[in-house]
């Protein structure tokens, strides 16, 4: 994993000065309000409802043991105890008090970790394969090229405002983890028919009120270019990205208005002017993030293990190594996902006990790497199959165990009205009166359910991409829910097609219920929920919820 | 009076008396030029009336708003005496790439200035992409200007300026 060096130390340092100056001009009244929200945004501080909500940047998910050390500490020091990872692979505390926040930046930096573009008209944190490193699916590691991103766009002179935000997701593996079609930009690592490697490069995806799936413009782009390239979609993006409507300024409405192919026309044009050579980064510094991405020190080990295997007899076992257990490609070696979606707690929630565990699992037994996914979970991704019913026993006992991967109580949900100054209705006691619905045997045999809920329609729970979404809505002062189903953000990307009213919030687990029961007696064979969806359509889904509420 | 700053060739930051006049509109009026002294003139009004005022030996700026293209002076950029960009806001970050496109693309040399909504915040990204003046509207001294620009010992990556980003000194 990439270390900070003096360079990167002290660029964190300069920032936490920075902001303990602004901090305190304003706690002495010597700015308002109003002057001190742009320098707070851009270190991730919002004001919410009911406090600050401190948003802490982890570059593409990965941090090591002594950061998440670090953030339980956080927790317990500054908040209640807790953090919310969120879809953007980062994690936030939601009871921050103003003069606390320089000092959590300065526990931050001593770490290694900061919340720089967390928030603001700027290039975001850039998402990646939680799996990165550790699949054998990849063509290359994508934590290389999102670590050349993370310091390209740190504090970029030219786009640090943008018309919007601007979010930027990498993958280099077939099954997409990242949703990277519907970001700003997806890149995704090929090779291409002369076995060098590029990235397919997607521009003007987007979830929010106005979701696209992202048109592909380039089929294969040098890695080498990958700066250039950037550099000159986000200056057609910086000079023609509309600003009068903060709701049509996303990329996504640029690359609609003009047509993929005008668009992809201008940033061409645009990158035939730049000096690539000055603009792309050198072959050696490329060298040297590389190799801070070097293959870890795996142990030759057989492929299977006799000690997991035997663990199988524990049937609560055999279920957590089938829902939370994938491959890994080194021989002897698997990748364990930590589920922070137990059944009544709220998704994306860690303690600073359950982030103090996974800190000394990943020490003992992941090669000290840990991962946060965009799903908000949490992954170690580099467990010897001998240990995971060790590792399994112990984030059992803490809760961290649920076997519930990728099926229908792993639901996405955003903070909702119970945190969010933006929400129109609740997203997590949605979340959790649906996943009651689904006990292991349950969800087991419905198989592979993305559920995914917004408060709003800003879509921070990413329901355009639910394979069933929620998307809470204000009634004349009362929460209802619109369904929809049909999305995915995986690589077979779709948006979700709204499935009829809303229906009031004491509904909704019912109506999931409906729709879970209708695929069951119409799923053919091994059809996930997804694929009979779609080839059965709307219809059968519609009329078995509507008909019910009559 | 807005109070200019302007930054020399050696990085030092110094506040600088304004000779020119920037002829604005007033109440869609376009206004009269006075005298012969130096001004400041919109991409327009340059366009219908900058041959004549060069000509007559006046020292002449250009105006560029933040929706217009900076590539529509690229060929009078020898004859002018500075180039003004326009941040209507500070959150309009239009002017930073006609800034960058100036010094890099075009090789203009002489004075870019930022005014409108400039404040000492956005000091360190304006002068990264090669404005060397400033109508600062924050009421920022000098001094407190050039803290602004160098409160970050590192950069990044490579602009308009001549810092060399983190790959170049890690080399």
């Amino acid at each position: 994993m990439y270390r900070y060096d003096e360079i990167d130390r002290e660029f964190l340092a300069d920032r936490a000065n920075e902001f303990r100056l602004q901090v305190g001009r304003r706690l002495a009244g010597e700015i308002t309000e109003d002057q001190f929200k742009p320098l707070r945004l851009m270190n991730g501080l919002y004001l919410q409802l009911h406090a600050y909500m401190l948003r802490i940047a982890v570059p593409y998910g990965s941090m090591d043991s002594r950061q998440m050390r670090a953030l339980a500490d956080i927790a317990r020091r500054y908040d209640r105890g807790y953090g919310h990872f969120t879809t953007r692979q980062n994690i936030q505390f939601n009871w921050t008090k103003l003069a606390d926040a320089p000092d959590m930046l300065d526990a931050l930096a001593a770490v290694d970790m900061h919340a720089i573009q967390t928030s603001g008209n700027c290039i975001r944190n850039t998402t990646s394969d939680p799996f990165a490193g550790a699949t054998a699916e990849e063509v290359d590691d994508p934590r290389v090229w999102c670590e050349v991103i993370r310091q390209w766009s740190t504090l970029h002179p030219e786009f640090s405002y943008l018309p919007r935000k601007f979010k930027i997701a990498v993958t280099a593996a077939d099954h997409d983890r990242a949703a990277v079609k519907v970001h700003d930009i997806g890149l995704i690592l090929k090779r291409g028919d002369d076995g060098s490697l590029g990235f397919e490069v997607f521009v003007g995806g987007g979830q929010g009120r106005t979701p696209y799936v992202a048109p592909s413009i380039r089929k294969h782009l040098p890695v080498d270019q990958l700066l250039s390239y950037l550099e000159a979609i986000l200056r057609v993006y910086n000079r023609h990205g509309r600003r009068d409507n903060i709701y049509k300024a996303r990329i996504k409405i640029l690359v609609s208005s003009l047509g993929a192919e005008e668009f992809t026309r201008q940033v061409e044009e645009e990158w035939s002017k730049i000096d690539v050579a000055a603009a792309n980064l050198p072959d050696t510094e490329l060298a040297r993030i590389r190799a801070a991405f070097a293959p870890l020190p795996f142990q030759a080990l057989p492929a299977t293990s006799e000690a997991f295997e035997a663990a199988k007899a524990d049937p609560a076992f055999a279920r957590f190594a089938r829902n939370n257990v994938r491959a890994h490609k080194q021989p002897g070696y698997a990748v364990v996902v930590v589920s922070l979606k137990k059944v009544g707690d709220t998704p994306g929630d860690a303690s600073a006990d359950q982030m103090d565990l996974v800190a000394d699992l990943a020490e003992t037994h992941s090669l000290d790497d840990i991962r946060v996914t965009h799903e908000q979970n949490l992954v170690l991704p580099h467990v010897k199959l001998d240990a995971v019913p060790t590792v399994y026993a112990a984030l059992a006992a803490a809760g961290l165990a649920t076997p519930n991967i990728d099926l229908a109580s792993d639901i996405i949900a955003c903070p909702g009205l119970d945190y969010c100054a933006l929400a129109n209705a609740r997203a997590i006691p949605v979340a959790q009166d649906i996943a009651a619905r689904f006990d292991d045997d349950r969800a087991d045999l419905v198989g592979e359910l993305k559920i995914k809920i917004s408060g709003c329609i800003n879509a921070c729970g990413h329901h355009h991409v639910g394979h069933i979404g929620i998307l809470g809505v204000d009634k004349k002062g009362e929460e209802f829910y619109q369904l929809s189903l049909g999305g995915s953000g995986a690589e077979d990307a779709s948006l979700a097609q709204i499935l009829g009213p809303a229906v009031p919030a004491n509904r909704v687990a019912d109506a999931v219920d409906t729709l879970v029961e209708t695929y069951l007696t119409q799923r053919s064979g091994e059809e996930r929920f997804l694929d009979t969806f779609r080839r059965v359509g709307l219809a059968p889904f519609k009329e078995a919820v509507y008909a019910e509420a009559h | 009076m807005p109070k200019l700053i302007k930054r020399d060739a050696d990085g030092q930051f110094a506040a600088a008396e304004d000779a020119f006049i920037d002829i604005r509109e007033e109440d869609g009026v376009p206004a009269a030029i006075p005298g012969n002294g130096p001004v400041i003139l919109s991409l327009a009004r340059f366009q219908e009336e900058g041959d004549a005022l060069l000509s007559g030996g006046r020292q002449v700026g250009v105006r560029i708003a933040s929706n217009e293209a900076i590539e529509d002076l690229a060929y009078d950029l020898p004859r002018l005496a500075l180039v003004a960009l326009e941040f209507p806001k500070y959150r309009d970050g239009r002017a930073y790439t006609s800034a960058r496109l100036l010094r890099e693309r075009f090789g203009y040399t002489g004075e870019i200035r930022a005014v409108g909504d400039v404040l000492r915040e956005q000091a360190g990204f304006m002068v990264r992409c090669g404005i060397d003046a400033f109508e600062v509207s924050d009421g920022s001294s000098p001094e407190e200007w050039a803290a602004a620009t160098h409160r970050y010992r590192h950069v990044y990556q490579r602009a308009a300026d001549s810092r060399a980003p983190a790959w170049k000194e890690r080399a």
